[in-house]
């Protein structure tokens, strides 16, 4: 069956703001966090988050922002 | 026959966009006398960037660069779940705008409008869509096809030794001089401003409060913590107001120009010495979070209310003898509006996070050059919220006391005589309304574009009542990020003397290590500090020597990044397309060659280092002259040394083109062997 116009721009409406959302969420470094505990089998913690931002430190640090 | 209809409905589609943009640009370029409204400008920003990215983006590649969306990236080869990653092209393309946009397209458009709106508006069109883009998205492909190498590194790789060393030199210099000028605007924006000040001085706290709520409250919540630090934000620019009207602690925080230099930089050291994810990582997730805001909100508000531009098309000033900043529209429109246009500094990202991210080589042409036209439509607002201002009260606020007096009466009279009207009364009446005690003299381009866009806000929401919250909403976004570049900045610039250092040292090459942490620090702080003091110190502004030398730095790196992308264009015997970089790195040499030419040989004291020097040293020469004197003769050595690197990577490279064409070199790019991509359709 094909999807009505009304599913399709909902369907196309709920995607964008998934991007967005996940977007935002990279360049806050969520979702790099979610990674870090995904990858170090860790639940978070202050503990995990403070690894984390340890890992983070040298590459942020190293990122030029622009002018 | 429905393949054949959608062909003529799409020739009629773009027919109509050329002829819509066509008049647009007629309009703003050819329109004289009467005010044009900003929609213009949109309207031809938006039709260059939809034919830029349509057809020239794509004539590039797939002629020049034929991009493969079968070869894997290095983000699926080297995939290791932190720096390498496949990423969504729509993320990797906010992940990569989030990361080019500061406060360059926002400062230089506002400082360039002195020319009037249409010299600024023509370059940044143009320089976008034949030069900025373009650099940005070749530079982010040829990344990605060695394994997201940095610029510095394929410079050293194709062009040889000395292009390596060129880039790494030229980044150092754009870094101190860029944090010096951005420091000054900070300085220039904040000085006797208690509200402003205040509101900025809580930004630090703030910023320790989601560090700390960061790491021990709720742990990764960064999108949570960053809307709490923008709540707490907005509570001190209304916190700013109380401070501002109290007679008791207002003088506690109006502070002179100088007081707030010093202030500045040894909030830079701490900054760079103390643990990122304290105040550095907090500040950079609050600054992000409002920049991203405001820009969206600014464009929505120029959409609404489409103000009325006041500036004429084209004012005296292009024959040189600007206030604000002093030189010919040609070459100095061209250096002072570099971000918009064209902007060395990208490369950089262009060949740092981004190329790590990206899925699939098509993608770039999105990212690369489409985040870089998203960026010059954010230099075109800065040039509607300047111009929307009448050009009496712009040259009001953007000249410095040396030049129309220090006096409101003898400032009004100066600018009024040049032909655009404004009295003293009336720039009290707006100092007024925006919570301020005086606009006059406020050089930098900063409360230009705070007052410009507060007028533009205040006409849509909430009215003239609460223009002087817009205002200094404004001035915290500019200052904001502005600080959050200089914190990075320091930092960056920190690493790379450490890792520089390390070969002579050790010990110094160790980034967790106090001594060189301290001693670095201290040392970077110093040079931009150095150019900072000789700004705030200087009775022409100091932007007017500043601002030209951050251009001609920035300028000097996108000149290596094209040198880069043109000898790798001829070595993939694509010579025959290499006008695509040539003519923009032609045009960059002519306008940088000449800019710094003015810069140091020009007879006007105003334009020229040496001329200035000779002058000072003709009267009585006590200490402060002596200083001004070594400080001309300074800045025309960092002017003549800036100029020899980009002569030495131009003769590295045109040696390279040579070899290469004549078939005495060897052709052989240096990129990474091709590997079939694994990643399905929808995961690409």
């Amino acid at each position: 069956m094909i999807p009505s116009r009304k599913a399709r721009f909902v369907s196309a409406l709920r995607t964008s703001l998934k991007t967005a959302l996940e977007t935002l969420r990279e360049i806050f470094d969520e979702s790099a966090y979610a990674r870090f505990l995904n990858r170090t089998s860790m639940t978070s913690s202050t503990a995990a988050y403070a690894a984390f931002s340890r890992e983070l430190e040298d590459a942020k640090a190293r990122r030029p922002k622009c002018c | 026959m429905l393949h054949g209809m959608n062909k003529t409905l799409s020739i009629l589609l773009w027919a109509a966009v050329a002829c819509l943009g066509a008049a647009a640009v007629g309009v703003v370029a050819v329109h004289r006398g009467e005010p044009i409204n900003a929609l213009w400008l949109v309207v031809a920003a938006a039709c260059c960037y939809a034919f830029g990215y349509r057809f020239y983006s794509k004539f590039i590649a797939a002629k020049i660069l034929a991009l493969d969306a079968l070869r894997a990236t290095p983000a699926e080869r080297l995939e290791n779940g932190r720096d390498y990653l496949v990423t969504n092209k729509w993320v990797v393309f906010g992940h990569h705008f989030a990361a080019i946009a500061g406060p360059g397209p926002l400062v230089g458009p506002v400082l360039a409008a002195q020319f009037g709106y249409l010299p600024g508006t023509l370059w940044v069109l143009a320089g976008a869509v034949f030069a900025g883009c373009v650099q940005d998205f070749v530079i982010l492909l040829f990344s990605v096809r060695r394994d997201g190498k940095s610029l510095t590194e394929m410079a050293k790789e194709e062009i040889g030794r000395v292009g390596g060393f060129v880039a790494f030199g030229a980044v150092i210099a754009i870094l101190v001089i860029l944090l010096a000028v951005v420091a000054l605007i900070v300085v220039n924006a904040l000085r006797d401003s208690p509200w402003g000040t205040f509101t900025i001085a809580m930004t630090i706290p703030i910023a320790l409060l989601m560090g700390l709520y960061l790491r021990r409250i709720r742990p990764g919540r960064v999108l949570e913590v960053s809307v709490l630090g923008f709540i707490l934000v907005m509570l001190a620019i209304w916190g700013g107001q109380w401070v501002s009207q109290n007679p008791e602690i207002a003088p506690m925080f109006s502070w002179r120009a100088q007081t707030l230099a010093i202030v500045i930089m040894f909030y830079g050291f701490a900054a760079s010495a103390m643990p990122v994810w304290l105040l550095l990582a907090p500040r950079d997730y609050l600054s992000t979070f409002v920049k991203l805001g405001t820009i969206g909100l600014l464009a929505i508000g120029i959409l609404v209310m489409h103000p009325t531009l006041h500036m004429p098309a084209l004012t005296r000033f292009v024959d040189g003898t600007g206030p604000v900043f002093a030189g010919k529209v040609f070459p100095f429109a061209f250096i002072t509006i570099a971000c918009g246009a064209i902007s060395g500094f990208h490369s950089l990202i262009s060949s740092g996070t981004t190329p790590k991210l990206i899925a699939r080589e098509t993608q770039t042409r999105m990212i690369g050059y489409g985040a870089m036209m998203a960026e010059s439509l954010v230099a075109i607002m800065a040039i509607i919220a300047a111009c929307v201002l009448q050009p009496g009260v712009y040259f009001a606020i953007n000249s410095p006391a040396g030049i129309v007096g220090a006096t409101p009466a003898a400032a009004a009279a100066t600018i009024s005589n040049w032909g655009f009207p404004v009295s003293a009364a009336e720039m009290q009446a707006l100092a007024h309304a925006v919570g301020e005690q005086t606009l006059f003299n406020r050089t930098g381009g900063a409360p230009a574009f705070a007052v410009g866009m507060a007028r533009i806000f205040s006409q849509s929401l909430g009215g003239e009542r609460v223009m002087a919250i817009w205002y200094h909403f404004a001035v915290m976004f500019e200052a904001l990020f502005i600080l959050t570049v200089l914190d990075a900045g320091t930092r960056v610039a920190r690493f790379m003397v450490q890792d520089a250092l390390g070969h002579v040292y050790k010990p110094l090459g160790r980034t967790s290590w106090y001594p060189s942490i301290l001693a670095t620090s201290a040392l970077i702080v110093a040079g931009w500090g150095y150019f900072l003091w000789q700004g705030v110190k200087d009775p022409l502004g100091g932007i007017n020597s500043l601002w030209p030398l951050f251009g001609i730095a920035n300028q000097l790196l996108a000149t290596v990044a094209l040198c880069v992308a043109t000898t790798i264009i001829i070595k993939m015997h694509r010579a025959k397309y290499a006008a695509v970089t040539l003519v923009p790195l032609l045009w960059l040499v002519a306008v940088t060659f000449t800019a710094s030419w003015h810069k140091i040989f020009d007879p006007s004291p105003r334009i020229g280092f040496l001329a200035q020097a000779r002058i000072l040293s003709a009267g009585p020469v006590n200490p402060a002259v002596a200083r001004l004197i070594f400080n001309n003769h300074l800045d025309a050595v960092v002017t003549a040394t800036l100029i020899v690197m980009v002569a030495l990577v131009l003769f590295e490279s045109a040696r390279q083109w040579a070899g290469v064409l004549s078939g005495r070199q060897e052709t052989r790019v240096k990129e990474t062997s091709f590997v079939m991509t694994r990643l399905s359709e929808e995961q690409g």
